[in-house]
């Protein structure tokens, strides 16, 4: 079964939280995503979640405070009006714009959190693993030039894998 | 430079070990690029556990550690003092979550666990790999603390923290201190006079000589962060000059305008100029210039006329005066949910049905009744008077969701003074549970029901209506299934309690957050319940969610120790995760400038480039993916270090 690469960042006062809530818990859902913990949801650019594409993510998952309850008052304002605008855009690049899910989780959903997770993860499976080579699509993006050599070693690998 | 990374993986006992293959975990991690030294044990955060991160720091020359154990808000601290333990910065120290967020949410697939496990840590790994050394940033407090509102959770704040050696400003918005606490009766359960224990303290607040009271003044604009607010507060114009009166009272005998006493919840009038109460601290007036014949018309000015000392000044306008304060405390208190609201229940347009704070007054040996409860429609005194709970709290669909905690408690003393007063008279209390937590609650109920033969309905009102001379009630008791019809003299109303109305404004002035009602929010609702989680913030009293006297004042003293111990350090130490503005690349468009919630982000109109403040910055990271040219970042979590957290969390 494919087993989806998903990428969560996660606002380390509502939606780490969260998860961490998920945990003592013992709330279980499919290990396919791993967290990257911010600030604020606020702190994640859209490129960000490019290079996550880029490489390999087949989804990425964005939690954040609920509306008005932002640790820095309206973080999660901004990582909900940049979403809006990158979507359409990575319709243009041929990625489903599903791939990208933006969720408010606040600390005291756990449960939230397990459910969102099973069914990303199950949506992004659904749709398939990603196939978009970026890398070509982005070539203007400009990125660290260490990160570039670990993203054309992975780009190599991965093609060998689909051959 | 040469990364020597140390991965130390924890079991936690099974909590970890009994999912995650921790020995093939720390093997694994052993070969990875830049890690010097790789080992598991048993309990990382004990004594050994933490001697064994310290010693390898020193034997293998380590310049970074990642800690692959429970979540980074449990023992980071703990492993950053081991670091410094072993003279490694604390932010070369980083903890790699693999408990709550792998091990135990993934107990049934133990390889798959394994798996995540690893590409957490490689995640921190990269991390720490381009972490820096970074200091906290120390800034000096003021050792001044404003406290904003001036009921007995604001007193008694602004007393504790004054007893403990600093100075307070307490402003009020209304004449005089004392809040709604003055305008009770009596307090349940002990039946003491309320002003008769607050007075005391309004009087000690006032003459203490460490506080300053600022009554009838409003916080204005609000700017710094944590020890170091700068705050503009208005003075209202009172169009007294309140230095000089002396408080005889002329003033407000002679006058001769009439209004609606606030006091009183218009139960009785006050003059346009006044105290609001007869025990007011100040004693000295303030006046109302809507309902001053002299300010409307022109006509009149006895006030100015007849005042021994000149005090009256008509010209007066709104002052500002500036102060810096290293706290604050808000203790804004509550209102009654508008009656106007509750259409049901006439929506405050029937005579007799009052609210709890009308009842206050007239239950008040100082109110309008002089203590004997007499209807407001004909001056009667109600042989028969219904009590409701839960108006307006409790009903999601309608009104608000919450309990209002003190509802069952101040009506069952309503019930109990009543029927102290009018012997022959009867009390019904409807509720839909009598919820009596609290030291002597029960007993004081009991007492009420068994005692002073106030009859207990369970069940909700439906109707309220006027039918000759009669309020009636029309209710149901759902323990017999019946319906109850009351044809009631008088009806009292236990209206939720809601924050002050402008306690919202000032939240977002002082940038602190509030819940979907608009309580202040506490920063953790069990260990961190006094505090903001904007830092310098303290929560006391009805403002943070509906609660009674002695909850209020518990709430006002542990806020006042948590401002006293913020004022025993010399300096103030800030997490130094902040943003950074690379002066060569910023070409100075100001976006950051427009996105910064706390006004950190500045334009440097010299250079022509943004800057941000280090002392105020919270690192939120808005500037940093708003900045167009990348020349913004984040210390020890820059776009460089996400990019590769994310390559490491994606590779197989």
């Amino acid at each position: 079964m494919f087993e989806p690469r998903v990428v969560c960042f996660f606002c380390k006062w509502c939606t780490y939280a969260g998860a961490d809530l998920a945990g003592t818990s013992r709330k279980q859902y499919p290990p396919n995503g791993v967290a990257v913990r911010v600030n604020c949801s606020g702190r994640v650019d859209p490129q960000h979640i490019l290079w996550a594409f880029r490489e390999g993510a087949d989804g990425v998952l964005l939690g954040g405070c609920h509306p008005g309850d932002c640790h820095y008052q309206d973080g999660n304002y901004n990582t909900m009006r940049r979403l809006s605008l990158l979507k359409p855009m990575l319709k243009e690049l041929g990625i489903d714009p599903d791939r990208v899910r933006l969720e408010w989780i606040s600390a005291a959903e756990g449960d939230k959190l397990v459910s969102v997770m099973n069914e990303f993860v199950d949506e992004i499976r659904e749709l398939g693993p990603m196939t978009v080579d970026l890398g070509e699509k982005l070539s203007g993006v400009e990125a660290p030039p260490e990160a570039k050599d670990v993203k054309i070693a992975k780009q190599s690998k991965a093609k060998a894998k689909k051959k | 430079m040469e990364h020597r990374i140390g991965v130390f993986v924890c079991h936690c006992g099974t909590n970890i070990a009994g999912v995650v293959d921790v020995k093939r975990v720390a093997e694994e991690l052993a070969s990875y690029p830049g890690v010097a030294f790789s080992t598991d044990y048993t309990y990382m955060c004990s004594d050994p556990g933490q001697n064994l991160v310290k010693d390898a720091i020193k034997e293998h020359k380590l310049t970074g550690v990642v800690v692959s154990a429970c979540s980074p808000t449990l023992h980071e601290a703990t492993f950053r003092r081991a670091g410094v333990g072993a003279d490694l910065n604390p932010y070369m120290v980083e903890i790699a979550n693999i408990r709550e967020q792998c091990s135990w949410v993934h107990q049934e697939d133990k390889p798959r666990a394994t798996e995540k496990a690893i590409k957490i840590i490689k995640t921190m790994i990269e991390k720490v790999k381009q972490d820096e050394a970074l200091e906290p940033i120390a800034v000096p407090v003021t050792k001044r603390a404003l406290v904003v509102g001036g009921g007995v959770a604001g007193i008694q704040a602004a007393l504790d923290i004054a007893n403990s050696g600093h100075e307070v400003i307490l402003v009020e918005k209304e004449a005089s201190i004392g809040g709604h606490m003055a305008q009770l009766s009596e307090t349940f359960p002990t039946l003491d006079c309320s002003q008769c224990i607050l007075t005391p303290k309004m009087v000690d607040a006032a003459q203490h000589p460490r506080i300053k009271l600022m009554t009838y003044c409003e916080v204005g604009d609000v700017a710094g962060y944590v020890g170091n607010f700068k705050i503009k507060i208005k003075k209202k114009a009172a169009y007294v000059n309140r230095d000089v009166c002396t408080g005889c009272g002329l003033c407000s005998e002679k006058c001769p305008s009439k209004t609606d006493s606030e006091f009183e919840e218009g139960l009785a009038t006050r003059k346009a100029i006044y105290t609001p109460f007869p025990q007011a601290v100040p004693n000295k007036p303030v006046l109302d210039a809507e309902h001053c014949l002299y300010m409307q018309s022109g006509k009149c000015g006895i006030c100015a006329k007849i005042c021994p000392v000149d005090a009256v000044d008509y010209t007066q306008k709104d002052e500002f005066v500036d102060v810096e304060v290293g706290a604050i405390v808000v203790a804004t208190g509550y209102d009654l949910y508008p009656i106007i609201n509750i259409g049901e229940y006439g929506g405050g347009k029937i005579k007799d049905v009052v609210t709890s704070l009308q009842f206050e007054r007239l239950l008040s040996a100082s109110g309008p009744t002089s203590g004997v409860v007499r209807r407001p429609s004909d001056g009667e005194i109600p042989k028969e008077v219904v009590f409701l709970t839960c108006v307006g709290s409790r009903d999601p669909e309608h009104h608000k969701a919450y309990c209002s905690k003190i509802c069952c408690m101040y009506l069952t003393k309503h019930a109990m003074l009543y029927k102290h007063t009018v012997h022959d008279g009867q009390a019904y209390l409807f509720y839909m549970d009598v919820r009596t937590g609290g030291k002597g609650y029960e007993e004081f109920y009991q007492r009420a029901a068994e005692e002073d033969d106030v009859l207990y309905v369970r069940g909700k009102v439906s109707k309220l209506y006027e039918e000759d001379g009669k309020v009636i009630v029309w209710g149901v008791d759902t323990l017999t299934g019946q319906k109850v019809e009351i044809a009631a003299d008088m009806v009292v109303l236990g209206l939720a309690m809601e924050p002050n109305a402008q306690a919202l404004e000032l939240a977002k002035k002082l940038k602190i957050q509030v819940n979907e009602w608009g309580f202040l929010s506490e920063a953790h609702p069990k260990l961190r319940p006094v505090e903001s989680l904007a830092p310098g913030f303290y929560l006391a009293g009805a403002a943070q969610g509906p609660k009674d006297i002695p909850d209020a004042v518990a709430q006002a003293s542990a806020a006042a120790s948590k401002v006293a111990s913020l004022f025993a350090e010399k300096e103030y130490h800030r997490e130094p995760i902040i943003a950074l503005v690379d002066e060569d690349e910023c070409a100075g468009c100001r976006v950051c400038v427009s996105v910064c919630p706390y006004d950190a982000a500045e334009f440097d109109e010299e250079k022509k480039v943004a800057h941000i403040q280090e002392a105020i910055c919270e690192g939120c990271g808005a500037c940093i993916a708003a900045c167009p040219s990348g020349s913004v970042t984040q210390k020890n979590l820059t776009d460089d270090q996400l990019f590769k957290m994310v390559t490491a969390a994606l590779e197989d």
